[in-house]
């Protein structure tokens, strides 16, 4: 397996730990109010989830599986490939941060909200920059 | 990769293309607030990453991975399994005008499609799923 894949793949184990540890938050959010309830963690849950767990498990999988581009470029271009990876992640590990933070504040710190669209501006580049490379390897042998 | 797996495969990535845009904006909304009107795409969102993106996808590899069987069709009913794929994709379009029309029902025909379509898909890949030469 090739060394993207490995580090999608462990990337999104410990996405999946953290997101569990946040299920445990939230339980104990409902019995102690700690931390608060203003602090909405709920799509902090459901993204490490369904971005860190899912989405980058099968990216990993799908770079290393997917039928290869050209005899010289089997995985289509590495570097689009290592670019989907970080800006993905520096997206998903701002939003982590400054989404429950801007929910709980009310947006009275404008680093937050800066933080937040820089957040959503990486995420999406990140998985433009996948759908980009993978899209020619979608194909009839 | 089969011709129907390419088209799920392609769908997915463009649902995922289409997920991921909304997602943004909602983000970037959530920051500045431009129209409180954005968050009504908070249902498509989900329908798009959920059954567009994760179920296509899984769908289209299974379609491609699965074990063979012997026979014509050696990946199952084919038809069977590219009606799936138009139900599912009419199922997920018509769940998504729900959050745009004033028409109601639209998201529950659109569920009921979706799950005829992954029905199909099942029914025609069930046989598939077995261990290796039996």
């Amino acid at each position: 397996m090739p060394p993207l894949t490995r580090w999608f793949i462990k990337t999104s184990f410990v996405y999946l730990i953290l997101s569990l540890f946040v299920g445990v938050t939230l339980g104990a959010q409902l019995i102690w109010n700690f931390p608060p309830a203003s602090i909405n963690l709920t799509p902090t849950y459901f993204h490490l989830l369904a971005e860190g767990w899912i989405t980058m498990l099968i990216i990993g999988v799908v770079f290393w599986m997917f039928p290869k581009f050209s005899l010289q470029q089997p995985r289509r271009s590495l570097r689009l490939g290592w670019a989907s990876y970080i800006l993905l992640n520096l997206g998903l590990l701002m939003r982590l941060i400054s989404e429950p933070a801007i929910t709980s504040m009310n947006n009275t710190f404008p680093l937050w909200g800066i933080l937040l669209t820089l957040a959503a501006l990486l995420q999406w580049l990140g998985g433009m920059a996948f759908v980009f490379n993978t899209w020619a390897r979608v194909k009839e042998k | 990769m089969p011709r129907l797996s390419t088209w799920f495969v392609r769908a997915s990535l463009l649902y995922l293309a289409l997920g991921f845009s909304l997602g943004a904006l909602m983000l970037a909304n959530k920051a500045w607030q431009f129209s409180p009107s954005i968050w009504k795409l908070l249902p498509v969102h989900s329908e798009v990453l959920l059954l567009g993106w994760f179920v296509q996808l899984a769908v289209g590899v299974a379609y491609w991975i699965l074990p063979r069987i012997s026979g014509t069709n050696p990946r199952g009913n084919p038809r069977l399994v590219w009606l799936a794929f138009w139900l599912i994709n009419l199922g997920i379009a018509l769940a998504i005008f729900e959050a745009f029309t004033p028409l109601g029902g639209l998201l529950l025909a659109g569920r009921l499609i979706q799950l005829a379509g992954v029905l199909a898909f099942v029914i025609g890949s069930w046989v598939r799923v077995k261990s290796f030469g039996s």
